[in-house]
């Protein structure tokens, strides 16, 4: 991998060119904080010498064990230059699961968020079009999160009156 | 630049494809100097059969060595615990006290049920099986007339012998049997004396 | 000479007709479902709606061990088994670190151009389905698909849902007579491909229906994440076998062919142009290949006893050019026989995310044909 995308090189870029932020990092990825996620995105997209200019995967995780938080994980990649990837992680705590969307900065974020948000809750604040994706409207719950309980498809539905 | 030459070529081919359909017209094209074109490549099933390949897999069976009663299953579960779809069902063959029974000095299967509508032809049960016991067979013409009763197959129409194995998979069945050669032979070498 | 007396324009009075193309429809290619409004025969608005095939594909594979989910990954883009396959086995080997014998990375290489020429004939085919020839190129495509499909019947078993790549080689070596077979209908290949250009590309038909139709600009297509065909055809040179050089691709020589407008026809051309450099990939690989293992002991290990591989907690993203775009595999793992989290990067699901922009403007059958060209395989978009 190039030594400019190495984490720890990475971090250290953006501490000193985006002010006032604080990294952490975790094996390759670094942990960016919700409210600062469009300034890095935008960041790593227009400046030399990354131009990540391509969001290759965007996808949730559900984190029951080591804290209650869902995750974001974003892999960005180059077109221009051919290099990558830069892993970036976003965490939301499972109460109060908002965080900002890059569809603005990236266009073909919009249909794997609402795949995020279908599936696990995550709502992105800012999307154009947040609505169920791949479960039919009107879907009761988040299924792929960890704590998801199947409904007994044997038992009869009652309706209220 | 004619105009229109380029549908005009393209009908050439298919008047070239359709000639070459009749056996008159391979000949035709031959004597005008047009080669290589294959005729007609439709096999009117079922009254012209194609051989399947020799790995062509469809359904599982139970191998057994000379009479039914002499199965290499173990009734050990492994296949049932690793198939993805989970479309086996097996049940060790016990006494009145829950004690497994044994015959030909190995444990075996009471009941071993494969559904063939759940069964997706994957083989990892044939990978995972550590006594070769169960093989996929090539034979897909597996019709019935309702879905729950007679696609469930039971362990008497799963049970098939070695030399049906031998004679649809020559090659897989000669691995088998050096493998399985060669673990007798360890284990009537390393018994103690 | 008679002066004719025409009628001055009146504006009729229309509204707006909302319309569902699918999810029963022979164009939709699968069960996909577009609302659109009409102005007329104009599209005015698309919004595509998916969701009809999915089938939890990620929340199994948290279920099951890890060589329990290769036959499902078979099944997400039916046509392409063979690279959907490699595609799993390059993330869980970039997890564990498992090294890949050398006649196993060329039986793979040979597994995934073939699979190439099947995809691109295939969807060649369809395309010009939803174009009104009514299956006779779809035919001719398949009459050389079908040898293709017989050779991946006498190496994996099955012509389709193949399950044949393991983690550190392939599930079986080529049976013998496989690689002759391989040779005769590659040798003939190039031949197929002039019959089928010359009947369809210079057709005037074909090119006023598709030239000008659809047009994707660059800048758009790279920030809408499209990758593979669709990509290059707008003029992108981005293809990850060169990028990320997996496998032993460096070795070879192929150009990429790149389109210049990114309308419909360049996409068809881009894919018959990918099918002669794929020949040209498979003639070298069918003549190198070495001999000698096709599966390292440890893969033999973990295919014989699949609760026996528990990797390491860790996580990791493999990606390979698959027919239809990059295709990619994020598997977490956290040290227990399934995995904790699998997801599948679907090529023709994002692809999707700009259907809308290019169909805006043209009329209702130009948006069957656009979405003909993007190449879509619902199994791949819902999983």
């Amino acid at each position: 991998m190039n030594d400019l995308l190495r984490p720890d090189a990475t971090q250290q870029a953006l501490q000193q060119r985006v002010p006032g932020l604080t990294l952490t990092i975790e094996g390759d990825a670094l942990i960016i904080p919700a409210d600062r996620l469009l300034e890095v995105g935008r960041f790593l997209k227009e400046s030399e010498p990354y131009r990540l200019d391509y969001l290759s995967n965007l996808c949730a995780v559900d984190f029951v064990v080591e804290g209650a938080h869902l995750e974001t994980v974003y892999h960005l990649y180059s077109m221009e230059k051919k290099h990558g990837p830069v892993v970036l992680k976003v965490r939301v705590p499972r109460d109060n699961p908002h965080q900002p969307s890059v569809v603005s900065v990236w266009r073909g974020a919009e249909y794997q968020e609402r795949e995020a948000y279908d599936l696990y809750g995550i709502i992105y604040d800012g999307h154009p079009d947040l609505r169920r994706i791949l479960m039919w409207d009107g879907f009761d719950g988040h299924p792929m999160r960890k704590d998801y309980v199947q409904e007994d498809q044997d038992a009869l539905e009652e309706r209220h009156a | 630049m004619i105009p229109g030459q380029g549908l005009l070529k393209g009908l050439a081919v298919t008047l070239t494809n359709f000639v070459a359909s009749y056996p008159w017209g391979q000949r035709l094209l031959k004597l005008i100097g047009i080669n290589g074109i294959s005729g007609m490549f439709t096999v009117e099933y079922p009254e012209q059969q194609v051989k399947p390949a020799e790995r062509f897999r469809y359904f599982p069976f139970l191998v057994y060595d000379g009479t039914p009663d002499n199965l290499r299953c173990v009734a050990c579960k492994i296949c049932e615990q690793e198939c993805p779809p989970q479309c086996i069902y097996i049940e060790m063959e016990k006494d009145e006290q829950g004690r497994p029974v044994k015959q030909h000095g190995r444990t075996l299967p009471k009941r071993f049920d494969i559904d063939v509508s759940v069964c997706m032809s994957c083989r990892i049960c044939v990978d995972v099986c550590p006594f070769d016991a169960i093989e996929m067979d090539n034979d897909f013409e597996l019709g019935a007339y309702d879905r729950f009763q007679s696609l469930v197959f039971e362990k008497d129409k799963l049970l098939k012998s070695a030399e049906y194995f031998a004679q649809i998979k020559p090659t897989e069945a000669a691995e088998v049997n050096a493998r399985l050669a060669a673990k007798a032979k360890k284990t009537a070498t390393d018994k103690p004396v | 000479m008679h002066s004719r007396n025409v009628m001055p324009e009146q504006a009729l009075e229309t509204q707006l007709l909302e319309l569902n193309i699918g999810p029963q429809h022979p164009s939709t290619h699968g069960v996909f479902r577009m609302e659109v409004v009409l102005d007329g025969e104009n599209v005015v608005k698309l919004k595509p709606v998916m969701g009809y095939l999915h089938r939890n594909h990620e929340q199994l594979a948290e279920d099951m061990t890890y060589i329990g989910s290769m036959p499902f990954t078979d099944r997400l883009d039916y046509f392409c088994a063979m690279t959907n396959n490699l595609a799993y086995a390059i993330a869980v080997e970039k997890l564990v670190g498992l090294d890949v014998p050398e006649r196993a990375q060329y039986i793979r290489v040979i597994m995934s151009e073939l699979t190439r020429l099947v995809n691109h004939t295939a969807v060649t085919g369809f395309l010009l389905n939803d174009l009104g020839a009514f299956f006779t190129p779809t035919l001719y495509a398949f009459r050389e698909r079908e040898k293709i499909l017989d050779l991946f019947e006498a190496a994996s078993g099955s012509r389709m849902m193949c399950n044949y790549m393991r983690f550190g080689g392939v599930r079986e070596d080529l049976p013998d007579g496989f690689l002759e077979g391989a040779c005769e209908v590659v040798d003939y290949y190039p031949k197929f491909l002039d019959e089928f250009e010359k009947l369809l590309t210079e057709n005037e038909i074909l090119r006023a229906r598709t030239q000008r139709v659809g047009i994707l600009p660059k800048e758009l297509a790279v920030s809408a994440s499209v990758t593979g065909p669709m990509l290059r055809a707008s003029g992108v040179n981005y293809d990850i076998r060169k990028v990320d050089r997996y496998s032993i691709y460096d070795r070879f020589d192929f150009k990429i062919p790149l389109g210049s407008i990114g309308d419909v026809y360049d996409r068809y051309y881009v894919r018959i142009l990918e099918m002669r450099e794929s020949v040209k990939i498979l003639d070298k690989v069918l003549r190198d290949i070495p001999s000698g293992e096709y599966l390292s002991p440890r893969g033999k290990a973990i295919s014989k006893a699949p609760r026996t591989f528990k990797p390491p907690k860790g996580e990791a993203y493999g990606r390979i050019e698959s027919p239809k775009g990059e295709l990619g595999f994020y598997l977490v793992s956290d040290g227990s026989v399934n995995p904790y989290r699998y997801h599948v990067r679907p090529p023709s699901f994002i692809n999707l995310t700009i259907l809308e922009d290019m169909c805006l403007g043209h009329k209702v059958a130009d948006a069957v044909i656009i979405l003909g060209s993007v190449d879509i395989v619902m199994g791949e978009v819902d999983r």
